[in-house]
């Protein structure tokens, strides 16, 4: 006979102000197989947990029912505390009366007599547990960084310097993201480059670290420990193992029309090109749409002039196939486009740029050396005005609902080193709100104020006309109350950042979460931020949500230290709520093949002997292995043979008849 | 192809000429229009206050009229356009405005904006095309430098009046080339004339206008387009620094198909 223990948890004040916790215990006293009930203020507690296991001592319990929050916030904690008093794990079942219950109920009769059918529901279930043990699985001691930005970056040295294999994909044709095209950051004002730049050196010189640049993640299988990654490695035209960087080629290249990413268009590039001087790998790529050899099948001058005769435009892809025990994504971020806001005539006017355009005409290496010229006529500016939040905080629908984090701060930097190198510059910049939430961010912006004079007016731009050569700014200076029209010779437009467009493919292929603005989603968003729900897979960067370089690379060390502790398991315990297959019953009709998505699913022929005969019948097995206990097998199956252990189908029955007795 | 037709106020006025030469165009392009039976003021503004029901029922009437013909309704002027638009936007999609409507309405023309709402250019984009306006055109205006003016009523709010791009438009443009002349894309072609605000602080409109004309001078053109006879007249009147001669874009198409 079971013994059923029930503990009913006030959350302090979350559960028990909306729900009668003591009511809910005592009708749960009146279950059947409940031996024992009973309520305390904060379950979780050591307390809470103590006075668990000492109950499931006491009473002889054989499982117990936890009325508290829901089972993704505490549910191992208490199927720990149940082990700790020698109960099997699984013999703990949640009912979650806070998330699903008192949260979403004001009227306190109604919360409690839902609270108490969710128990009921759950003692149900219980009563037909059965005792399940884990399985192990091995670990393969590799990890996988998707992106090559500061984040991967990071992860990737702070993974290798524990010991462990790591591989780094990288869609572009170098390591070094958004961050390899920044100018000086804020609030040190050290040069992106001078800090970057060895970290990428680091990174490629590290034995333990590989990197696949100019390349893509074409589909992964698996789960946590064990996944197996196809990378498409994209054909660069050039042989990297023969490959000096002379840069001959790309001097010699005659088509010289294409729009140089780098430089954000800025300024164009050859067809064959290396995207900067310290790009690593080192080694050009040929991009094929303006290539002439590829266009006409004339040319080939590269190739003519290579000295270690590396051009080879026969280069076909590569797939590479590998496993990993864990991934971290970092695929960083884009600036909007900005398509929906043309009252800033972006697309009119080449004198209004982005902020990341800015970056690069400000920026040493840069199309105009560090020169602080217009694109239209090549002249020095000398009214410059700054938009923040474009597109960003936009309740209108036409950009981002939310703040982008980093504009408030790299504004202020624009302004005060346009002022530092032109000192008789006038700077304005429109906002809406200065945000500056971090380290010496706040002094940092009140430098730009105070000490070099920034004119900062709180409002937005209406329209950006041109007028002779000229910008005018139409906007409104909330603070005045009036209208403000300023002649500018160059407007610097403050673009929210979204998730770099990859992360939707890539988080369908990893099977993780992404939210309505296609961020990665953190397990938790307080206590689990640099895991995805998906185990085994990791969150570095802006692909999580927007955030400033500290705060990345901060982030990208604890996907690191979670990627660390993985590794360092020899074994994983898998989950043991798997599908199992009733060969009695099974039909070997293969629907559940059909709707497994992890392939743990596969057919075997096996003799039986049936009423004195033998017959071979074609039946399911599933690789425990493998099966992540989905469950969309047991609904396929037409014959009822596969089920769900924890989660069987007489079980989920037996839910459904408490809540509806 | 025959479509309802709603003139409005001021067409059969001041702007005359917007709305003469608008229905022989389309007649050129095989398009009848056919004036509302017995219509009446638009309500001439767009009600601003939600709990304003008398000032829309002139517009239902004009659309539910539409309805029961089953035409579309096309419209010419700007402010028209912008406040029958609207309502019926309403009426579709707001259902506190729709019931208290249509409780003033006679049982049997209950509305809920059934009628599709066409200005005159969309009718020629989205009905003949431009491609084909183009090759109806007889006397193509070769080598004229036009400037169109669009205001604000044609395309704000933006969401329910489904125009054009409110911050970049393109139409008039396109109606520009497709009638043989050169567009003249300037800045300030969406910017507010100042509309009824000449009455109050004609320096305000006097500003606004000048920076238009002036703007449009500046980047070559030659005359300026509109659809809008309160337009017409801030451009004509309060453009007291530079002067640019201002059509009604009726009657230059008027003039390009042979029919003016």
């Amino acid at each position: 006979m079971p013994r059923i223990g029930v503990f009913v948890c006030w959350c302090g004040s979350n559960i028990a102000s909306t729900v009668d916790v003591k009511k809910v215990a005592e009708a749960a006293r009146d279950e059947p197989g409940v031996v024992y009930a009973t309520d305390y203020q904060y379950m979780c507690s050591e307390a809470g947990q103590s006075m668990i296991s000492k109950s499931i001592k006491d009473h002889r319990l054989t499982g117990i029912v936890v009325c508290s929050c829901s089972p993704r916030m505490h549910e191992t904690t208490f199927r720990k505390a149940a082990a700790s008093a020698g109960l099997n794990p699984y013999m703990v079942e949640i009912a979650n009366i806070r998330e699903q219950c008192s949260w979403i109920h004001k009227d306190r009769t109604e919360a409690t007599e839902k609270a108490i059918v969710l128990a009921r529901a759950a003692v149900a279930k219980l009563n037909l547990n059965n005792p399940l043990t884990a399985g192990e699985i091995p670990v393969v001691k590799r990890a996988l960084v998707i992106g090559g930005g500061i984040a991967g970056i990071q992860s990737a040295l702070d993974i290798a310097e524990a010991g462990f294999e790591v591989d780094i994909v990288e869609k572009s044709p170098t390591i070094g993201g958004k961050m390899a095209q920044l100018d000086k950051t804020f609030p040190t004002l050290d040069c992106a480059a001078c800090i970057l730049t060895p970290k990428m050196v680091d990174a490629a010189r590290n034995e333990k670290i590989n990197i696949f640049t100019y390349s893509e993640v074409e589909s992964v299988s698996g789960f946590v420990g064990n996944f197996n990654v196809r990378i498409k490695k994209k054909a660069r035209f050039v042989r990297e193992k023969l490959c000096s960087g002379c840069g001959v080629c790309t001097e010699k290249c005659p088509s010289r029309k294409a729009e140089n990413e780098f430089n954000e268009g800025l300024d164009n590039r050859g067809a064959i090109y290396i995207p900067f001087a310290q790009a690593i790998p080192n080694v050009p790529v040929i991009d094929t749409s303006s290539c002439l050899k590829f266009k006409t099948g004339k040319c080939g001058i590269c190739a003519k002039n290579c000295p270690s005769g590396a051009i080879d435009f026969e280069q076909q892809d590569e797939i590479i196939e590998r496993q990993y025990g864990a991934i971290v994504v970092a695929t960083g971020y884009k600036l909007i486009s900005l398509k929906n806001f043309d009252e800033y005539s972006y697309s009119q006017c080449p004198d209004v740029v982005t902020s990341l355009e800015f970056e690069r005409i400000m920026n040493a290496a840069g199309p105009t050396k560090g020169q602080l010229l217009r694109p239209s006529d090549k002249t020095h500016p000398h009214t410059i005005v700054f938009v923040q939040c474009v597109g960003s905080r936009d309740t209108s629908g036409r950009g981002k609902p939310y703040c982008s984090k980093v504009c408030c701060m790299y504004t202020a930097k624009h302004a005060m080193l346009v002022k530092e190198k032109y000192p008789d510059a006038e700077v304005h910049v429109f906002y809406i709100d200065v945000r500056t939430p971090g380290k010496n961010f706040e002094e940092f912006y009140r430098r730009a104020v105070e000490q070099y004079g920034v004119n900062y007016i709180k409002g937005m731009v209406g329209k950006i006309a041109e007028k002779n050569g000229k910008l005018i700014v139409q906007g409104s200076d909330l603070i005045a109350n009036e209208q403000v029209v300023i002649e500018a010779d160059m407007v610097v437009l403050a673009a929210a950042i979204e998730p770099d467009p990859s992360a939707r493919k890539i988080a369908t292929m990893l099977t993780a979460s992404i939210d309505t603005n296609n961020f990665f989603t953190e397990a938790h968003p307080k206590l689990r931020p640099v895991e995805s729900p998906t185990a085994g897979v990791f969150l570095s960067g802006v692909c999580q949500g927007p955030k400033d370089i500290p705060e990345t690379v901060a982030q990208a060390s604890a996907a690191a230290a979670k990627v660390i502790c993985l590794l360092s398991k020899e074994k994983l315990l898998s989950n043991p709520c798997v599908s199992h297959s009733d060969e009695m019953l099974c039909s070997g009709c293969s629907n559940c093949e059909k709707v497994c998505p992890y392939g743990a699913i596969s057919f075997i022929n096996k003799t039986f002997k049936f009423a004195g005969k033998f017959e071979i019948r074609r039946v399911a097995i599933v690789n425990e292995a493998i099966c992540q206990g989905c469950g969309a097998c047991t609904v396929a199956c037409p014959s009822g043979a596969m089920d769900l252990k924890g989660f069987t189908n007489k079980q989920i029955l037996a839910e459904v008849d408490a809540i509806c007795r | 192809m025959i479509f309802s037709y709603y003139p409005g106020c001021t067409l059969k006025t001041k702007a005359k000429s917007l709305d003469i030469y608008g229905k022989k165009s389309a007649e050129e392009l095989g398009i009848f229009l056919e004036e509302l039976p017995d219509w009446q003021c638009c309500g001439a503004v767009y009600p601003m206050a939600g709990d304003e029901i008398a000032t829309r029922l002139s517009s239902v009437r004009a659309l539910a009229t539409a309805r029961n013909l089953n035409r579309g309704l096309v419209t010419l002027c700007s402010a028209c356009h912008n406040v029958l638009k609207r309502v019926n936007e309403d009426m579709k999609t707001n259902e506190y405005i729709r019931t208290r409507v249509n409780n003033y309405l006679e049982d049997d023309i209950q509305y809920n904006g059934e009628t599709e709402v066409y200005h005159y250019l969309e009718m020629i984009r989205n009905v003949i095309g431009f491609e084909n306006l183009k090759r109806k055109i007889k006397y193509p205006l070769k080598g004229k430098k036009i400037a169109s003016y669009y205001g604000c009523l044609l395309l704000r709010p933006g969401k329910v009046m489904q125009f054009d791009n409110p911050e970049n438009p393109s139409i008039m443009e396109d109606f520009i080339r497709a009638i043989g002349a050169e567009p003249v894309i300037y800045p300030f072609r969406n910017e507010c004339c100042g509309g009824y605000i000449t009455l109050e602080n004609r320096r305000l409109a006097k500003e606004k206008c000048n920076t238009i004309v002036a703007s449009a001078i500046e980047k070559g053109a030659e005359a300026i387009i509109t659809a809008c006879p309160l337009c017409m007249y801030n451009l004509e009147v309060n453009s007291t620094e530079l002067k640019l001669p201002v059509y009604y874009f009726t009657e230059l198409l008027a003039e390009a198909l042979g029919v003016k």
